[in-house]
């Protein structure tokens, strides 16, 4: 359980960060955050692991108030997995990198060996456990920075952009895997620009706007709104702008339900 | 038939140390003027296409290359990198790993005072390219505070300023918000349209994209499997097989063909809508 009450944080003098967020995240949730480039959305998961503390107001993560312990403290129960891979790797192989958080927590050897397998193979890296990260592609970096936070299995997973150069093939694993973890019972956080995404696979949605938070709630109820798509300055999903074009009563984001009320639609008036 | 701009015949590419082809059998040519959409899964060859392109391959990357690339009539084989740049601009993915002067306008700079030009002449294309991708007021600014749009725009620009007839982009949106992202592809659109120029985009996005492309072409596994105007191949069985992320509209339309009893091939969400509102009326 995570506890948001009522943060500022500001980087420098006058310009507000956060001003004033409130947001409750339970246990074994799968939510997205999303909102324009400045918004707040990562001055506000950094706040999960303790990486910033607020100026005004608390986070409590699982009863533990953030200000009152450290980073090293928070970061095995709140694994962040950051938006540039290049800022999160620097060991020699795919496999050394993947190693490293279970090493430094003490956990023994054959459980690492175990971990670290699952991970690679999870992530489809099995071909690249030698190899250097450095040596990736874009999106391969990307899935070692998931797969080594992910690997030492922390209760909450936040993911800062976890779709920016990945294929839909690759999406859809990322998605796929997400949910498992989540059914598992993590709470897993995807701050995201990828509104196609959110719609496919995220439940709750939070939209951000402005060191705000202006909306939350279900997926499908949040992303159909116009007001808060123009007021958070997000392209909206396709089918909800179809939606919104051909004036819907129920507008959605769901192919099947669209497909069904363009057809009543245009049955109604064949007859 | 007009003269092709690109002229890829029976291309087959290896990298050095690397047991399994990137590219096998490649044969494409694009006219002039033609805007092309490339798409396919991650390691289908896409990224080394656009370097076999500007000739980085075979001249600076090496390996086992066969079949010929002519590119403005220069076959690329055997052309300087330095030359080919003149004709071939190529966008990559992170805009900071190109940029490195001071000021935009340096940056823009750069290229056409490597070309020994005269000075009014370099300032006269700076000046035009600045315009052109609409950042003529950033050109005091320091690329490193700009935005990764912006930073975008600026390697354009760059690109630009060199006049080339071909822009060559590798997901030139991959790090980009949504916002940003279609600011980029409309320039490519708009200097396809209004400057003539033949553009080569490797793209993902395909909602975004696939109503301002001429062309699609899609790489699977080193091949090229399936290429044609766009509201051909994202309906194709062979390409939703491939699971390149065919946009809900496509997905839509499909589902209602059989509905209405013709086949839709939209794009665009506008484009159904006012289908739909059409047959209401």
């Amino acid at each position: 359980m995570i506890r948001i009450e009522c943060v500022t944080y500001s980087y420098s003098e006058g310009i507000s960060a956060l001003d004033g967020v409130d947001l409750e995240i339970g246990d074994s949730e799968l939510l997205a955050i999303v909102g324009e480039n400045g918004a707040g959305k990562t001055t506000l998961v950094k706040h999960l692991n303790g990486l910033l503390k607020p100026q005004h107001g608390r986070v409590l993560v699982e009863g533990i108030d953030t200000r009152e312990t450290t980073v090293a403290t928070l970061a095995r129960k709140v694994g962040l997995v950051f938006q540039n891979p290049d800022h999160m790797l620097f060991a020699e192989t795919v496999e050394k990198e993947l190693a490293f958080a279970l090493t430094n927590f003490g956990v023994p050897p054959e459980e690492i060996a175990k971990k670290v397998e699952w991970a690679l193979i999870e992530f489809s890296l099995s071909n690249y456990r030698d190899r250097s990260p450095f040596t990736l592609s874009g999106g391969e970096k990307k899935r070692v920075s998931l797969a080594s936070v992910l690997c030492y299995g922390p209760k909450i997973i936040v993911l800062d952009e976890p779709t920016t150069g990945q294929d839909n093939l690759q999406k859809t694993r990322l998605a796929s895997t997400l949910t498992r973890l989540n059914r598992q019972g993590e709470t897993v956080i995807v701050v995201t620009h990828d509104i196609e995404f959110v719609a496919d696979f995220i439940p709750r949605v939070v939209v951000m706007s402005k060191g705000r938070v202006i909306a939350d709630g279900p997926t499908e109820e949040i992303l159909v709104r116009k007001d808060i798509m123009d007021a958070s300055s997000i392209l909206p999903p396709q089918l909800a702008e179809l939606s919104w074009e051909i004036g819907l009563n129920t507008p959605s984001i769901n192919t099947a339900m669209i497909v069904e009320e363009i057809r009543h639609m245009l049955g109604r008036t064949n007859k | 038939m007009v003269l092709a701009i690109i002229e890829v015949k029976g291309l087959c590419y290896t990298y050095p140390e690397s047991e399994t082809p990137s590219l096998i059998d490649i044969d494409f040519r694009a006219d002039p003027g033609e805007f092309v959409l490339v798409t396919g899964p991650s390691g289908c060859g896409k990224t080394t296409f656009c370097r076999v392109l500007n000739g980085l391959i075979p001249n600076s990357y090496g390996g086992d290359f066969k079949g010929t690339v002519v590119v403005d009539g220069m076959l690329t084989a055997t052309t300087p990198v330095y030359e080919l740049a003149q004709h071939v601009g190529l966008v990559f993915q992170n805009p900071e790993n190109e940029l490195f002067c001071t000021t935009v306008e340096r940056e823009v700079a750069f290229g056409p005072e490597n070309l020994a030009l005269s000075r009014e002449e370099i300032m006269m294309r700076v000046e035009e390219a600045l315009e052109t991708v609409g950042i003529s007021h950033l050109k005091e600014k320091s690329p490193e505070e700009l935005s990764g749009g912006e930073q975008q725009k600026v390697a354009i620009a760059a690109l630009l300023a060199m006049k080339p007839k071909v822009l060559v982009l590798d997901e030139p949106t991959a790090n980009l918000d949504p916002v940003s992202a279609k600011s980029v592809l409309e320039l490519m659109y708009r200097l396809n349209e209004k400057n003539g120029v033949t553009v080569i985009l490797v793209e993902h996005r395909l909602e975004m994209v696939s109503n301002l492309v001429d062309r699609c072409i899609v790489f699977d596994a080193g091949r090229i499997i399936a290429d044609g105007a766009p509201r051909e191949v994202l309906y194709s069985e062979k390409v939703s097989e491939l699971g390149v992320g065919i946009p809900k509209i496509v997905q839509v339309s499909k589902h209602l063909s059989e509905f209405v009893g013709e086949q839709l091939r939209f794009l665009s969400s506008d484009e159904l809508a006012s289908y739909i509102r059409g047959r209401r009326n």
